[in-house]
């Protein structure tokens, strides 16, 4: 881990904004790690609320989708998906109306105090709730742990550059997050809860000691470095412990929430509000007024970022999630989803990225690799046509935080290797 | 707003560093030890660091250009090269020896293995080997300090391998000669206190750990202190040892080359702790009165055997 650029002041002290409301959304049926929901309810013409659930599957893994906005169904049909190029998914065209959904009526103190763990996991699956930090993985699941969790861990360490969402959700929904702390404590009964924060948020970090008041969490300060919010090194940090390669957090007792995930619980059950929309951070060097904007979830990339113009200059490349793992859009017409904590315009071309040279050995990806591998090593394994070198080094092990890749004086694309030929590994293939 | 975009796989940042950058900034630090070289020596200095610099820099656009490569000159690391070399010899040996040098540097030592980042040996150092098999009498004749003429004069450790003197005072030497560099030696390796102000620049940089160099010069330090004197165990010293040479140039600037030595900070103490038992064992018992140069050679063959037996502990294995 090493500390890297930041670009986090264009937004660090910009109060999170409402997004102005798209005129039509396209609610994809895959935004969870997981298989495409295949119980559509609904068809051109319907009218849909604020709220409405979409779509669900029946077994597997997966988190229903719900309507962001009022409106016409005008179809169900493919389009530009921000993850897999093209993708399944229903357009509504806004009524203007921004009409909620019956059923999102707040609950009562009593009937909050009433509710059991099972009724806490039906409420976060109904939701549709996944893990926002971008992985995206079903949070019902998480909830439901085939072992006891002994550790919580709640990841407010926003190590990506430019990113701020998590940061100021902390700042201003500090109490709000606690709650939701609660009710996910509620569901998993940890021994211990910490929330993780990296020392360069010292607005969020006071604001979430004071919120924690004296509750026996522990809000532990990291150093900030890449890639510090990862689940396995935001583990390391605060509890010394790390998960053995093929396992998951719950194999050791660990459970690890992002606070927007925290949050997005804690309005399923406070006010029965399915999760339609997030906060992310618009940002980047190609735009006039970067923000933190809370959005509806299907809202054209391109709507977002005109909130935010003018441009300063044309950007080169449109970046959902951060500048380090984030995914390169090839249209702006790209909708935003559950897992995009961030869009960015940045200027930086295809001329820099193409001066690739040789390896000189510096051992700058080796010296910084999170996971202990030569990162190196492995990129010259795979240009050999050596997957089973490259297996030998560890590939697998890979959590393409994109480190080596970044530090690299020789510009060599090593991380950019390292997901080709884990691909084509997973798929048996051996050159 | 453009509605196609350049698509790639993150990251979609780059740290501002180069190649061309970190040999550029290790070229600076050699600097202060050059001019003071001019200073100590006269213009020769000058000539033979220009001769070698330009053959080596030829040499490399030659190669690239007559195998259809893209000439990378530029980048600073056949530049470097040929200014290592030429702090390895005499400041008057002839001119032609220095390009000589440089050439077999370049073209055997770094092109033949297929260029930057391939090589086994470093080049500058194979340039030297190469020089002292080949003319052994320009590579020892070295030139007495602040007399700017071809005055001969042998070098401290020469001196004591041919049993002439024993010490500093039998040399009529102090320390602080030997720290500013009034001594014969090789023009580039003389002033200790220039190397250290460019070695600690590469420190502060990050561009060198203190790995390597530190467990190096430390092992010389102890091993010459325990059997460096013929008078018995611990006896030896340590601090002429660590003075004379090429120990420092060594350590510092040749050592810590990237490409030939380990990439893990542990094995590049290991490195370095290799490199000062071998420089003790043929200053003390070979037949040559300096070993920096063959024990770093040595080293460089056996990098990869380090790096492949001495790697980081991967995340979630056992400890």
């Amino acid at each position: 881990m090493v500390r890297i650029e930041e670009h986090k002041h264009l937004t660090e002290n910009k109060p999170i904004e409402q997004a102005a409301l798209p005129r039509r959304v396209v609610i994809p049926l895959v935004q969870h790690l997981g298989k495409r929901l295949d119980r559509v309810f609904v068809k051109a013409q319907d009218h849909v609320r604020r709220g409405d659930c979409l779509a669900t599957s029946d077994k597997g893994v997966f988190a229903p989708v719900h309507a962001s906005i009022s409106g016409t169904v005008k179809q169900v049909a493919d389009f530009p998906h921000p993850v897999f190029g093209f993708c399944r998914a229903i357009e509504i065209e806004s009524d203007g109306k921004d009409e909620a959904a019956e059923s999102m009526k707040p609950r009562t103190a009593g009937e909050i105090a009433s509710l059991t763990a099972a009724d806490i996991r039906t409420i976060v699956f109904e939701s549709g709730i996944v893990g926002l930090g971008g992985a995206t993985f079903p949070t019902h699941i998480k909830l439901a742990p085939a072992r006891p969790i002994k550790d919580f861990i709640v990841n407010g360490a926003e190590c990506e550059p430019y990113l701020t969402a998590d940061s100021r959700l902390m700042i201003e929904r500090s109490l709000q997050i606690i709650e939701g702390v609660k009710l996910v404590a509620r569901t998993i009964q940890p021994e211990n809860v910490f929330i993780a924060i990296e020392d360069n948020k010292p607005q969020a970090i006071r604001r979430m000691k004071e919120a924690a008041g004296s509750l026996g969490w522990h809000v532990v300060v990291l150093k900030t470095a890449y890639p510090q919010g990862g689940e396995k090194q935001v583990i390391k940090s605060c509890l010394r412990r790390e998960v053995p390669p093929g396992k998951l957090p719950f194999d050791i007792g660990v459970l690890v929430q992002n606070v927007g995930t925290v949050f997005a619980v804690y309005e399923a059950v406070y006010f029965r509000k399915p999760l339609y929309e997030r906060v992310m951070t618009v940002s980047g060097a190609c735009l006039e007024n970067p923000k933190n904007l809370l959005a509806r979830l299907g809202t054209p990339v391109k709507d977002l970022l005109e909130q935010c113009g003018p441009m300063t200059r044309e950007p080169k490349r449109i970046i959902m999630g951060g500048p380090m793992m984030g995914i390169a859009q090839f249209t702006p017409e790209a909708p935003v989803i559950k897992g995009t904590s961030g869009i960015l315009a940045l200027d930086e071309d295809e001329e820099k990225e193409q001066e690739e040279s040789f390896c000189v050995r510096c051992g700058q990806c080796v010296e910084n690799c999170p996971i202990g591998l030569n990162p190196g090593l492995i990129a010259l394994a795979i240009a050999k046509g050596r997957l089973d070198l490259a297996q030998e080094y560890g590939i697998m092990d890979c959590i393409e935080c994109g480190l080596c890749a970044y530090l690299c004086p020789g510009r060599r694309h090593i991380v950019q290797a390292i997901k080709a030929a884990k691909i084509k590994i997973r798929k048996g293939k051996t050159t | 707003m453009a509605d196609k975009f350049f698509v790639a796989h993150a990251p979609h940042m780059r740290k501002n560093e180069s190649i061309a950058g970190i040999m550029w900034r290790v070229n600076l630090a050699l600097i202060p030890s050059g001019l003071v070289a001019l200073f100590i020596f006269g213009p020769s200095a000058l000539w033979v660091v220009l001769s070698s610099v330009l053959a080596a820099a030829g040499t490399e656009a030659l190669i690239q250009k007559a195998r259809g490569q893209k000439v990378t000159v530029c980048d600073g690391s056949a530049f470097m090269t040929g200014l290592l070399l030429a702090y390895n010899l005499p400041a008057h040996c002839p001119l032609w020896v220095a390009a000589v040098g440089s050439i077999f540097a370049i073209a055997i030592a770094k092109q033949a293995f297929g260029g930057l980042g391939r090589n086994i040996f470093n080049p500058a150092l194979a340039g030297r080997a190469f020089l002292m098999a080949a003319w052994p009498k320009y590579m020892t004749t070295f030139t007495k300090p602040f007399v700017y003429d071809a005055v001969t004069q042998a070098t401290p450790l020469s001196l004591i391998k041919e049993g002439k003197a024993s010490g500093v005072v039998d040399l009529g030497l102090s320390y602080w000669d030997l720290l500013i560099g009034n001594r014969g030696g090789a023009l580039g390796e003389v002033c200790i206190l220039a190397l250290l102000l460019g070695g600690v620049y590469l420190l502060y940089k990050g561009i060198i750990s203190w790995h390597t160099p530190v467990s190096y010069v430390a092992t010389v330090a102890v091993f010459m202190w325990a059997f460096g004197s013929p008078d018995g165990f611990g006896r030896g010293d340590a601090l002429f040892q660590v003075l004379s040479g090429g120990l420092v140039l060594g350590a510092f600037f040749m050592a810590t080359d990237y490409v030939t030595s380990p990439v893990t900070k542990k094995g590049q103490v290991i490195f370095g702790v290799c490199c000062g038992l071998l420089t003790g064992v043929i200053r003390r018992w070979g037949g040559y009165p300096e070993g920096v140069c063959y024990s770093i050679l040595i080293m460089n063959a056996a990098a990869p055997l380090i790096d492949r037996f001495v790697q980081k502990r991967r995340y979630g294995a056992s400890r």
